[in-house]
């Protein structure tokens, strides 16, 4: 039995009950789209089209359509599908560490960010198969698969090849953590639904019973793959940053990356759940389920990880002085004052500054200042990404070949189609699938919930 | 239908109505199908799965279309015609007046590369870009493909007959030409003049020499143009020439020139160069003192320099003013005095004959003739006669002219009359044409005769006085077109072919000039496979008139005096030249070597004039000006040029073709209208008169390089001067060291790579950037070997071109080595440095690790190979390429109309270039210097079939056989006895494992980025200027 400290803050408020529980989420669910839901809905198809146009040109005429050249291979591309996979770093982090640390917090967030990690690690999917100049081909050659071609088999000396295996795994984990999770409360909307709705949502829950020796296997399941999400919270985005780290462009050859790319990548996924999470919260009137706790401890991870962030941009400069590189030492000051300084600034002012806003209490706990100070961290992410790829590509060993890159429609159309992919999928999730995870809030409403007070 | 009565057996079986045959009568197999026996007669599900298996197969095969072969193969195969064996014949290149001996390379009878001819006395197998890239014109869709009559096509026969009677009926007949260097073509026009007794045959350069022949004509009494040797010259001082970019055979000079610029540990000597332009030219680029002037300068400095020396010899001065202030000419004449007589050589590109005499007066009292100067095989090259052209085209508008052949020539475009002799043109009755397309001179002829291409053509050309070089076809021609004299002749009534008449000339004159076989046929196969004849040339003496001197000495100090504020200076690009070649996208897109800029001309300014303007020059962002030269105003883009004299713009010819074609057409803009005269010849130096306006307007210039200097990074360019060097060897190199737990090393000895053992072959390559002049053909060869794609001016603008190896060309920096922001600028009178840059074929490849699907490889012979099959295109590998010398197929270049710029893979005519051997890449891989392993395979097998092992020299890139300076040495370092082995001093080292255990023992060799360790195969050798150390200047 759980016991929680009276002094602790309850993580439920509005003295819910267990049925309180299940009415506030399975109403979102079983009631008509709002007007609200399908316009937004709407828009994000909508985007959703416009990016496809982008993503169609591509594919019909190749990526010369994007702006890159001879000496920048890689800009938005990589740059989105880096900050897309570090975006999907919170899901499991929440899922799978919080519950090995039993972090009871976690339970009112944890079923939107493993969506919104799944979604972004789709979106992430993409640019990899899309920045290749022969998609038709890569998209199946760069798996290890048995062929009739000869010899031919993969170079597992490439990091590209660890990413496909890396983000592969990240995403079967992470799918079947999340839908395991769902299993119980599909029952529960089962067991409410009639007609049709019984039938899917019934074939949904894999014909959960809710006995006691179920349960006791759920569990068990959810301890286990949290013990094998785990190392994945910490393997993925170091493989990703080995992407960079193994190569020879200074400000790329980094042996700082693997922990920094995993701090940056809890950080802003943090920050895109802080950005989700406010939004259904106030749209689908969760406040006593998604409490002002949950935001503070959650702007906590994101001082703690911005400023181990923070530290690794200094510690990179310090080292690149220290090693007496030529090269090694222009790429950053390149970085601060070459011709992209002002992504630079961006990146240092929405990544190490605008977080420690929130060591006020006030800020921490305004969900204004929280929700604007989320999307900043998030935009700061992606600078901090297109500053490692393209201003070490733009200006390395040969100052013949320094060039410019700037984007064009299309390298903009390709990102906004993955905004319009994620969220139409988010959207469709949150209607049509419990956006909290009853079963596990319900488990705390007895120790953690708020007294009744009148 | 009446019923058969006859009966048909299938067999005696069936007659005798046996019991077998009754019995399986209503079957359709008499016997069971093996389909159903499997031993124990009944059909089994393997059976039945393999028949279905193979019916299906079968249906499908036979459905589809069986492809359409166009290819024919040979009835009955020509003898020395192998498919897939290339056969080569010597032939010359000829454009206008220039000339070059090269041999063509054909494939199934489609010429498909140019390269020198070594056997060449003049050029021995140098080759220039033009010369490289005129193969590609030969496959140019727009070339007139019938003989025409106001534009319509005509029948030879018909058209010929007009003519004749059209000449008969006409008074005044003039041929105007370029210069001719063809005898046997100069007899048929000699013919043609006897039957039309009317008739005058005038030739003009677009780009004049006149000045110079009429300067030797009041020096020595002959109009000539010497032959100079550069090779024998110790201190050369040129005065706007740029003899190793565009100054009459400059292809030569290059050679002549690196000869006295290669050292050694051994031979620690070399020329010193002084150069005084205004525009930086390549020459300019190479020299080891360069000092920017006016062109208005140039005639008061020859002067200066003249007296100078005349004080010194004892000889009567000239009467100029006293120049001063002029950086480094007191050095010069020092030392061109301290040399030993006929050890220097000065030049002028000045075209007045004034100056040029001067130029005469200095070279003869410093004893330059008949070492570096000689008489005895003068120039044929540019014998245009200005004064001619200029009567001419007044005549022509006057309306004395009747009839006008223009022999191959676009005088309308790239004459300094081009204007007048448009207007005047409506007054010639007849105006007949031979040009290959419809130019602008040939648009208004009523008749066209187009001419051969030079590969299609049979043709001598004497190059100098008794140097001949014979043009022989290698591809028979692929239109209805006639060779041009033999169009003379027809006109004169001689019904001859040119062939036979060439060989009747040759057996007449040239035959009897040697003694080495008495049978005309030997002579004449023995002289087509040369490619080359050689016969005594000049013996006349001359003596050098002094009084010319004094007499025109006085027209400098008139002629130079009223100097504006701002001076133009026309010259030629590298690559485009006088503009003949424009509609070729390889030199359109081949970038120059000094404004590293493609597809444009512009005005070349100093940054002090763009700071005065306001024009700040970011990447390839630009403005426009509006600049006016005697009352003509001409909007044309500005570029900011390093090294361009203070007050004064340049502006190269060959641009702004408007009836070139497709590629040429709108390019640039025309810049002939600006030449003027001086003392009766054309002058290339605006010195009055002009006047430039920014115009706010913006434009982007595309430039494959964007970044002049090479920020003080002595890892790139390694470099020193020769007092430095005569010391020590290792002068100017840097040896990297890795620190490692207390200790530092050398970057090969701290590795995680384990070496790759090269058991047969290890090919490698060392450029010299002493003896590289920037001249850019083993660009223009790299593309034409390799199937390199145009990608066009705004795929260039997007830093895309292909080419595998460029050049890159990096200035000096005033800046202290930490000031990075200073680094990025370049002096205003900038040092050059050139260094090709390919794929270095590095033994630990970073691009070769990090390729997931393993499609750059590494071969067992040391290069870093390109399956392009296998690409998918993630482009990690360029990313990770330090020289970043990989290179995408951003889109579909080959057969896709948006690049039809690139002619030689997007209609059938121009895909006859194509190098069969090299795949043509697809959208989407990538791509990168191969070191030309098609060329390796193919002398791998010609050795193999002559059952040897391969020598050093069987095979060469394209790039190093281009070279006319032999700065690359391509070679096998397996080999000890090879060349490049032997040049970096090679040794083994006992218990090497792999290449990187082998030691170079030259001082001068170095690699590019040497303390990553990629271990490239190419190395590059230390820059040494002639300069004074910084104590004794």
């Amino acid at each position: 039995m759980q016991f929680e400290a009276p002094v602790r803050n309850p993580l439920i408020t509005g003295g819910k009950t267990i049925h309180d529980v299940t009415e506030d989420i399975c109403k979102q669910v079983e009631g008509k789209p709002t007007k609200l839901w399908l316009m937004a809905f709407t828009a994000a198809v909508g985007l959703f089209m416009i990016g496809f146009l982008a993503v169609a040109m591509t594919l019909w005429e190749g990526i010369g359509v994007w702006g890159l050249n001879k000496t920048v291979g890689w800009a938005w591309d990589i740059t989105n599908f880096v900050w897309w996979v570090g975006i999907g770093h919170a899901g499991t982090l929440i899922s799978a560490v919080l519950l090995l640390f039993r972090q009871k917090w976690r339970m009112a967030i944890n079923r939107a960010s493993e969506a919104m990690t799944i979604f972004a690690v789709i979106c992430a999917a993409m640019f990899p198969v899309l920045h290749m100049g022969r998609p038709w081909l890569g998209a199946y050659w760069a798996l290890p698969l048995p062929n009739t071609f000869g010899s031919l088999w993969l170079n597992f000396n490439s990091p590209l090849l660890w990413d496909v295996f890396a983000i592969s795994t990240y995403f079967s984990v992470s799918l079947v953590f999340w839908y395991l999770g769902l299993v119980p409360d599909f029952a529960t909307i089962r067991d409410r639904a009639t007609g049709i709705r019984q039938k899917i949502y019934g074939a949904l829950s894999l014909g959960w019973d809710g006995a006691a020796k179920t349960w006791s296997r759920y569990e068990s399941v959810s301890l286990i793959l949290a013990g094998l999400a785990t190392p994945l919270v910490l393997s993925v985005h170091t493989i990703v940053s080995f992407d960079f780290a193994t190569s020879v462009i200074p400000g790329w050859h980094t042996t700082i990356f693997p922990p920094y790319f995993v701090a940056g990548a809890i950080f802003s996924g943090f920050a895109m759940v802080l950005t989700l999470m406010l939004v259904i919260r106030a749209v689908f009137k969760l406040q006593d389920y998604i409490t002002l706790e949950h935001i503070q401890l959650m702007n906590i991870v994101i001082i703690v990880t911005g400023s181990i962030v923070g530290i690794a941009y200094i510690t990179e400069f310090f080292i690149s002085w220290y090693s007496g590189v030529e090269a090694e030492q222009y790429a950053f000051y390149n970085r601060m004052q070459g011709p992209y300084w002002w992504a630079y600034w961006s990146m240092m002012t929405c990544n190490v500054i605008s977080p420690q806003l929130f060591w006020f209490k006030t800020i921490r706990q305004s969900i204004a200042a929280t929700f604007i100070l989320s999307i900043i961290v998030n935009i700061g992410m992606w600078f901090e990404r297109f500053v490692i790829i393209v201003t070490s590509l733009h200006r390395d060993y040969l100052p013949s070949s320094w060039a410019m890159f700037s984007p064009t429609i299309y390298d903009m159309g390709v990102y906004l189609f993955t905004f319009g992919l994620f969220f139409t999928a988010f959207f469709l999730f949150a209607k049509f699938f419990p956006v909290i995870n009853m079963a596990e809030v319900k488990s705390i409403v007895k120790s953690s919930s708020e007294k009744k007070t009148s | 239908m009446k019923e058969s009565q006859k009966t048909y057996w299938k067999g005696l079986e069936q007659l005798k109505n046996e019991p077998s045959v009754v019995k399986n009568a209503e079957r359709e197999f008499p016997e069971y199908l093996p389909l159903n026996s499997n031993g124990e007669g009944n059909a089994n599900r393997r059976d039945f799965l393999k028949m279905m298996g193979f019916g299906i197969a079968a249906a499908t095969l036979a459905s589809c279309e069986a492809p359409i072969r166009k290819a024919i193969p040979y009835l009955n195969k020509p003898v020395d015609v192998d498919p897939s064996i290339p056969n080569y014949y010597a032939s010359t290149y000829v454009n206008g007046g220039e000339g070059l001996s090269v041999v063509v390379k054909t494939r199934e009878g489609r010429p498909i590369k140019i390269e020198g001819n070594k056997t060449s006395p003049i050029a021995r197998g140098c080759t220039s870009s033009q010369a490289e890239a005129s193969v590609l014109s030969l496959y140019d869709k727009e070339r007139l493909t019938a003989p025409m009559k106001a534009k319509k096509p005509v029948e030879w026969l018909a058209m010929d007959n007009e003519i004749r009677s059209a000449l008969s009926a006409s008074g005044q007949i003039r041929i105007i030409s370029n210069t001719v260097l063809s005898p046997t073509t100069k007899k048929a026009f000699g013919e043609f003049i006897a039957k039309y007794p009317n008739a005058q045959h005038i030739t003009y350069d677009p780009i004049s020499a006149y000045g110079i022949a009429e300067a030797n004509r009041r020096s020595f009494g002959e109009s000539m143009i010497p032959s100079y040797d550069f090779s024998k010259a110790k201190v050369m001082v040129s005065i706007g020439a740029d003899f190793l970019g565009s100054w009459l055979s400059h292809v030569e000079f290059n050679r002549q020139y690196a000869d006295t610029r290669r050292i050694n540990e051994d031979h620690r000597e070399m020329s010193r160069h002084y150069q005084f332009e205004s525009n930086l030219s390549l020459s300019g680029a190479n020299a080891d003192y360069r000092s920017p002037i006016k062109p208005s300068q140039a005639g008061f400095l020859v002067a200066a320099m003249y007296n100078a020396i005349a004080r010194e010899k004892g000889r009567p001065l000239a009467d100029a003013p006293v120049v001063k202030n002029i950086a480094f000419m007191e050095k010069a004449v020092k030392e061109l005095l301290a040399a030993a007589p006929g050890t220097t050589l000065v030049v002028c590109g000045s075209n007045d004959p004034a100056v040029q005499v001067l130029v005469n007066g200095i070279n003869v009292m410093l004893g330059n003739y008949g070492t570096t100067i000689s008489t005895e095989r003068p120039m044929y090259a540019r014998m245009g006669d200005d004064a001619a052209m200029t009567s001419f085209v007044k005549e022509a508008a006057a309306g004395k002219i009747d009839a006008v052949i223009f022999f191959n020539c676009n005088p309308v475009y790239n004459s300094a009359e081009g204007k007048a002799l448009k207007a005047a043109l409506s007054k010639v009755k007849l105006k007949i044409s031979t040009s290959d397309r419809m130019d602008e001179t040939t648009d208004l002829a009523d008749y066209i005769a187009p001419d051969h291409h030079y590969l299609e053509q049979w043709n001598d050309a004497e190059l100098k006085q008794g140097q001949y070089s014979m043009v022989q076809p290698a591809i028979s021609p692929l239109f209805d077109t006639r060779q041009a004299p033999e169009s003379f002749l027809a006109w004169s009534g001689n019904v001859t072919e040119y062939y036979k008449y060439l060989q009747t000339n040759w057996k007449e004159s040239y035959f009897p000039l040697q003694n080495t076989t008495s049978n005309f046929r030997m002579f004449w196969d023995k002289v087509l496979f040369d490619g080359v004849f050689e016969v005594a040339g000049n013996t006349k003496t001359y003596t050098f008139n002094a009084e010319a001197v004094t007499s025109l000495a006085n027209s400098i100090s008139q002629n130079y005096k009223g100097a504006g504020d701002i001076e133009l200076v026309l010259y030629e690009k590298l690559m485009i030249g006088d503009g003949s070649q424009a509609n070729n996208p390889w030199l359109q897109e081949a970038s120059d070597p000094i404004s590293k800029a493609t597809w444009d001309n512009y005005l070349t300014i100093s940054q002090d004039m763009a700071d005065e303007m306001g024009i700040d020059m970011v990447e390839e962002n630009t403005k426009m000006a509006d600049m006016t030269v005697g009352g003509k105003t001409i909007e044309v883009p500005v570029l900011v040029q390093p090294g361009q004299a203070p007050g004064t713009v340049g502006l190269a010819l060959g641009y702004g073709r408007t009836k070139a074609g497709r590629v040429a057409n709108g390019v640039g803009v025309n810049a002939y209208p600006l030449i003027t005269k001086l003392n009766g010849a054309n002058t290339l130096d605006v010195t009055t008169g002009v006047t430039v306006v920014p115009n706010g307007k913006t434009y982007k210039i595309a430039r494959t390089q964007t970044h002049e200097t090479y920020m003080a990074r002595t890892n790139v360019v390694q470099e020193s001067i020769l007092p430095e060097y005569q010391k020590d060897t290792k002068a100017g190199r840097v040896y990297p060291k890795i620190y490692k737990e207390g200790k530092f090393y050398q970057p090969s000895k701290i590795t995680l790579w384990q070496g790759h053992e090269y058991k047969n072959h290890h090919w490698g390559m060392v450029i010299d950037m002493n003896t590289c002049t920037g001249c850019s053909s083993c660009v223009i060869a790299c593309q034409v070997e390799n199937n390199i794609p145009v990608v066009g001016k705004e795929e260039v603008l997007n830093r895309r071109e292909m080419a595998w190896i460029r050049i890159d060309r990096y200035y000096s920096s005033d800046a202290e080595v930490n000031d990075r922001k200073g680094l990025l600028d370049a002096s205003a009178n900038p040092e050059v440095t050139f260094q090709p840059m390919m794929c270095q074929q590095c033994n630990n490849a970073p691009c070769e690790t990090v390729c997931p699907v393993a499609a750059t490889t590494h071969s067992s012979e040391g290069l870093n190979q390109m399956t392009y099959n296998r690409c998918i295109g993630t482009r990690y590998c360029a990313n990770n390429c330090p020289y970043k010398v990989r290179r995408f197929n951003w889109f579909k270049y080959h057969d896709n109309t948006q690049f039809d710029k690139n002619l030689a893979m997007n209609n059938d005519l121009g895909k006859m270039v194509l190098n069969p051997d090299v795949t043509v890449r697809a959208r989407g891989v990538m791509e990168k210097c191969s070191m030309c392993v098609q060329r390796i395979q193919a002398g791998k097998l010609q050795a193999k079939r002559e059952n040897r092992r391969m020598v050093d020299g069987d095979i060469d890139m394209a790039c190093a056989t281009a070279c006319s300076t032999d700065a690359m040495i391509f070679g096998d370092l397996n080999d000890p006895n090879s060349k490049i082995s032997k040049f970096l001093k090679i040794q083994e080292k006992q218990d090497g494992e792999g290449a990187t255990e082998r030691v170079v023992g030259e001082d001068r060799a170095y690699h590019v980025l040497e303390e990553i360790n990629v271990s490239p195969n190419i190395w590059y050798m230390t820059k040494i200027r002639n300069k004074d150390s910084e104590t004794e200047a």
